[in-house]
């Protein structure tokens, strides 16, 4: 099978026949060549990695020199990620606007009422959008004009950070308790980056909120 | 009547585009794909819509689903010499030999008084010991001198190969050194934010969070 085929030797034995040049195949047999290319071929596939690892980038606020210098929150919301359920396998998501009221506050105002939600479509997703619709509208404005090339790729980008960035734009923070997972964590935040928010932290629980939430779960 | 002609030819098929094909996928996957690395644990890292690549330059610090910490820094030279150092602040002296197979590792979860021996294990062996993890808590903070350490010698080291580059008259690409850490979704965020409060103290604040991406379509 891997021989030269190398024809008959030649011809020119006949009477009528002219000399004629050698006949001789100039083919190999690529068979072993071909195993062997996909025997390589085989192996790069099994070893190699191809897409490099994707991430997602993330602040986190650097401590205050002096707790005078915390900015008061104009329109925040608040997610608290935890575990409920049987042996504390499902995932928890509560919500709430504004400030936090614990019991018995200085200002006298009602406990502040834990929402509960989902990871799904219809649950943040759809909260998410709702509460940062100013900020969506403003962006999808921006997007026009740049589609239109009113304006150029590096200031679209500036005032799209700009708009997020505002003063009264929707501030979301994500608390978790110690039962929550990184995977929530990380879902959360990822919604928050679908849904065009720019202001989010990744804080701790409070006392007061972790008693409320204690609380519910228990019900 | 014509007869039916059997070709008395050769049977062998032309394998020479067969050849070309599987070569040219051979030199496709050589090209775009880098080489597994086995790691000390698996991680499944949770899903984001995120679509921004990992750096190069990265310190990578990994946590288990069950908490433990897991150190790496990409180049070798920068690795031999953080070893070095850490060897000096723990007062555990490496030989050359030490260092260099040191260079060569990945990922690695075990305190620096169980790192010699870790390090002169075969690679099938190193697989099959159960890494304790780094400690990281404020009494032994391993990690955090790991990550300084690494930090220094980056930093260390982009600057010989500027001046190198310099001397040569060419210019040179500076890229800054990243702090990554890759999660498993299952893994409690407490203990992710101990890893991120270890950053946080030395004032690292922006992190990559290593994600998949996620399959099909949100929003």
């Amino acid at each position: 099978m891997a021989e030269v085929n190398t024809g008959d030797g030649g011809g020119g034995h006949g009477k009528h026949e002219k000399k004629r040049a050698k006949k001789a195949s100039t083919r190999i047999d690529m068979t072993p060549m071909v195993d062997l290319a996909f025997l390589l071929l085989t192996f790069f596939v099994l070893t190699s990695t191809f897409n490099k690892a994707k991430t997602m980038e993330i602040n986190f606020p650097a401590k205050p020199k002096d707790l005078k210098d915390i900015p008061k929150i104009n329109n925040a919301l608040t997610f608290l990620l935890t575990r409920e359920g049987k042996n504390e396998k499902e995932d928890g998501i509560y919500y709430y606007y504004g400030e936090f009221y614990g019991p018995n506050n200085k200002d006298g105002k009602p406990v502040t009422t834990f929402i509960k939600t989902d990871f799904s479509k219809e649950g943040l997703h759809k909260i998410l959008l709702d509460r940062n619709k100013s900020t969506i509208e403003a962006l999808d404005k921006l997007e026009e004009r740049y589609k239109k090339n009113e304006i150029v790729d590096t200031t679209y980008k500036r005032l799209a950070i700009a708009e997020k960035g505002k003063k009264d734009a929707l501030t979301v923070l994500v608390k978790s308790d110690d039962k929550a997972v990184y995977k929530n964590v990380v879902d959360a935040i990822d919604e928050l980056n679908v849904c065009n928010v720019g202001k989010y932290a990744i804080v701790d629980m409070g006392q007061g909120e972790l008693d409320i939430l204690n609380a519910i779960k228990k019900k | 009547m014509p007869k039916i002609k059997i070709s008395k030819g050769n049977p062998a098929l032309d394998m020479t585009p067969m050849v070309d094909l599987a070569f040219l996928l051979v030199t496709f996957f050589m090209l775009t794909a880098s080489v597994r690395v086995s790691e000390p644990v698996i991680v499944d890292s949770p899903s984001s819509t995120s679509e921004k690549l990992l750096p190069d330059n990265v310190i990578l610090i990994t946590v288990d689903n069950t908490g433990k910490a897991f150190y790496n820094i990409n180049n070798f030279d920068v690795r031999k010499k953080t070893l070095e150092k850490m060897g000096q602040q723990y007062k555990i002296t490496f030989t050359e030999k030490e260092k260099e197979r040191f260079g060569k590792m990945t990922s690695f979860g075990v305190p620096m008084t169980q790192l010699k021996q870790y390090i002169n294990m075969d690679d099938p062996q190193r697989l099959k010991v159960k890494s304790p993890g780094v400690p990281l808590d404020s009494l032994h903070n391993e990690l955090g001198d790991w990550i300084q350490f690494g930090r220094i010698e980056a930093a260390r080291q982009a600057k010989t190969q500027k001046d190198k580059a310099e001397s040569l008259g060419r210019t040179f690409k500076y890229e800054p050194l990243r702090f990554a850490i890759k999660a498993d979704g299952e893994a409690n965020y407490i203990s992710v934010k101990q890893v991120i409060k270890v950053f946080t103290d030395k004032d690292i604040y922006r992190f990559n969070l290593i994600t998949n991406l996620e399959g099909g379509e949100k929003k």
